[in-house]
């Protein structure tokens, strides 16, 4: 629990706090396919935790594990110390929001959201208070009487919500749940998943192939591929240190060069990447033999933009080959004398007719060396 | 309104032509009031009224009513179990043999599986009656049903009875209380093939059926053989009034639940 509002929220780097959830040396196997290989995983209580990972990363395979869809190979999942292996979806105190909401169609929005309250320990007589509840929560109150078919798709997605939060579980899983959405009332919908989030502190897991949907609403992001866990940690790290090239590939736009480190002390390290171009410095917390393969990921945004050669630690001339405008921001594709083209963007503060660059330009890029990252894997 | 062209316009008549003449002369006929049934002699409804007096015929049409009501319902219910088994069952030990085994009926000539049920019914001592006809006729219709059903199971959202599992259902619980309503519409279309299918039997039963046991098909056939009374013409087109008032019901019934599901889900989007 939070003592103060100026706290920061984070258990995972508390080492006396008890995870929620512990996923230990878990592994599922479908037939000859290995859906998840050997996961361990820590989900602490309010969290709200994003599994991020392209189709068939198992990260759904994951999620139907909580909820009791799907039991592991081999290694344990513990909800609250406890093995979760022996108890059927019914039994277990974890809700699931489907993608496709999965709303019952020939009952309505209130007897949806009152379909797992009449099957716990709940009394009769409580039951429509909650559901009243409920439907003030996601604003639903006045469609309470029409069935499913008679509601938007969004006022849908907040009547699945509503469902899986009836029964206050300690656990809500939510599986895509604004993929069916436009992108204007998904963006709503996460900042009021969030809210919600905050009001009922429910710990929450969503699964999604959205990363920017991922960075928004989550404490804590775990990247996947192939049923394993590359990275697991806050948004800004996964997107400021990622750990491999993977992570920084998948998330957000970078540029990636290939590069021979040479380490020169105190951190700083100059890397060989083509002939005839000076070397780039960066910075490592790393201890890098010389000679190492190395990958080096910038980020656009972190590269500046001159008509002039300026003054930095890293700086490449090369040629305008194309403009991206995206209205707030430009992402210009600068193609050097090497053959690689970097991507450089700017903020458009300024109207469009009077931008600085054209095509064939030529340009110098320019970046500092802590503005990259240093990859070896 | 597009136009039909000649070619649509005598395709449209040769098929109803080829289709309905032998029906309309039979429900004509059965208003004539001549005794012998290719003379028209005027109109008349006196053979419905000597209908009604015939036992022989109300008899029948009470077996044919209790046969065809009892055995639709243990093949609706045989065929909806064997239907989830199928789509939902995954991949279990010996599935493609009983899938095929279960549409197998379908293609069997009707002859054998009459005789193949009447040899069993010697076999283990069973006297033919009621009872043996609807044994019978539960299990050809049977895989009827479950045709029906599990091609609404196959496009049926899993993801609901997850949802139902999820929200503290035990299985039996989810199938009833999800799965059950939401097939309901195949489930009763399901039991209404297999009614008629009873209904007009007359190979199987014949096979199956005993001496006290008479089905209005059986008797109408074994009428026929003594020659076409005009009293079999109107109980004919007495059936052919509540077959044809039953899918016509039907089928408007599901042509009105479609639009309105349709309207409304216009109207939830404005």
């Amino acid at each position: 629990m939070l003592d103060t509002a100026t706290n920061t929220f984070e258990p995972w780097n508390d080492p006396a706090a008890t995870p929620l959830i512990e996923f230990n040396g878990v592994t599922k196997r479908f037939g000859e396919f290995t859906a998840i290989d050997n996961i361990d995983l820590k989900i602490y209580e309010r969290e709200f935790f994003a599994l991020l990972g392209p189709s068939g990363c198992g990260k759904t395979t994951l999620m139907r594990m909580l909820a009791g869809f799907e039991t592991s190979t081999e290694g344990v999942i513990t909800l609250e110390g406890q093995d979760v292996a022996p108890l059927p979806p019914n039994k277990r105190a974890v809700n699931m929001m489907f993608q496709s909401y999965a709303l019952f169609p020939h009952l309505t929005v209130a007897d949806n959201i009152a379909f797992g309250l009449k099957r716990s320990d709940m009394p009769k007589s409580e039951i429509a208070g909650r559901v009243d509840e409920m439907l003030s929560l996601v604003q639903l109150t006045p469609f309470a009487k029409r069935k499913p078919h008679q509601i938007s798709g969004g006022q849908r997605q907040r009547v699945a919500l509503a469902r899986s939060l009836a029964k206050a579980p300690k656990l809500l899983l939510l599986d895509e749940p604004l993929g069916a959405l436009d992108k204007k009332l998904r963006q709503e919908t996460q900042f009021e998943l969030m809210d919600i989030q905050e009001k009922t502190g429910t710990t929450f897991v969503i699964v999604t192939h959205d990363q920017e949907e991922a960075m928004t609403v989550a404490s804590r992001v775990a990247v996947m591929d192939h049923g394993k866990l590359i990275q697991v940690d806050t948004p800004d790290r996964i997107y400021e240190t990622p750990n491999s090239v993977y992570v920084a590939d998948f998330i957000g736009e970078v540029n990636l060069i290939k590069g021979k480190a040479s380490p020169n002390g105190a951190g700083k390290v100059t890397i060989h990447w083509a002939e005839g171009q000076p070397a780039l410095l960066g910075s490592t917390e790393e201890t890098l033999g010389d000679g190492t393969d190395v990958t080096f990921a910038i980020r656009p945004e972190k590269i500046s933009i001159a008509k002039q050669r300026p003054e930095a630690a890293n700086v490449v001339e090369g040629t305008i080959l194309d403009i991206a405008y995206l209205g707030n921001i430009s992402t210009y594709y600068v193609k050097l004398s090497t053959g690689q083209t970097i991507k450089a963007q700017t903020a458009n503060n300024r109207r469009i007719s009077r931008r600085s660059f054209t095509w064939e330009d030529t340009v110098y890029l320019s970046w500092t060396d802590t503005a990259g990252i240093i990859l070896t894997r | 309104m597009r136009r039909l062209s000649w070619f649509n316009v005598t395709s449209l008549t040769l098929g109803f032509a080829f289709l309905y003449i032998p029906i309309l002369i039979l429900v004509i006929y059965s208003f004539n009031e001549s005794r012998l049934v290719t003379v028209w002699a005027g109109f008349s409804t006196k053979w419905y009224g000597t209908l009604l007096q015939n036992q022989a015929f109300l008899d029948a049409a009470t077996v044919t009513l209790k046969v065809g009501v009892i055995s639709s319902t243990i093949a609706t219910i045989l065929g909806t179990m064997a239907a989830y088994v199928m789509v939902r069952g995954g991949r279990f030990f010996g599935r493609t043999l009983f899938s095929g085994m279960i549409y197998a009926p379908l293609v069997m000539p009707e002859v054998i599986t009459g005789l193949s049920l009447l040899l069993l019914f010697i076999a283990i001592g069973l006297d033919r009656g009621i009872f043996t006809i609807v044994l019978a006729h539960a299990t050809f219709s049977m895989c009827y049903v479950s045709v029906v059903v599990s091609s609404r199971l196959v496009s049926f959202d899993k993801s609901l009875e997850e949802a139902a599992l999820d929200l503290g259902c035990t299985p039996f619980d989810a199938f009833k209380s999800v799965t059950l309503p939401i097939i309901a519409p195949a489930v009763i279309s399901g039991w209404l093939l297999a009614f008629t299918l009873s209904l007009d039997d007359l190979v199987i039963a014949s096979f199956a059926a005993g001496p006290s046991s008479t089905t209005l098909p059986i008797k109408i056939y074994s009428a026929v053989r003594l020659g076409v009374t005009p009293e079999i013409n109107a109980l004919s087109t007495i059936m052919i009034g509540i077959v044809a008032f039953g899918v016509i019901t039907a089928s408007l019934v599901s042509k009105r639940n479609i639009a309105r599901i349709k309207r409304d889900e216009q109207n939830a989007l404005k």
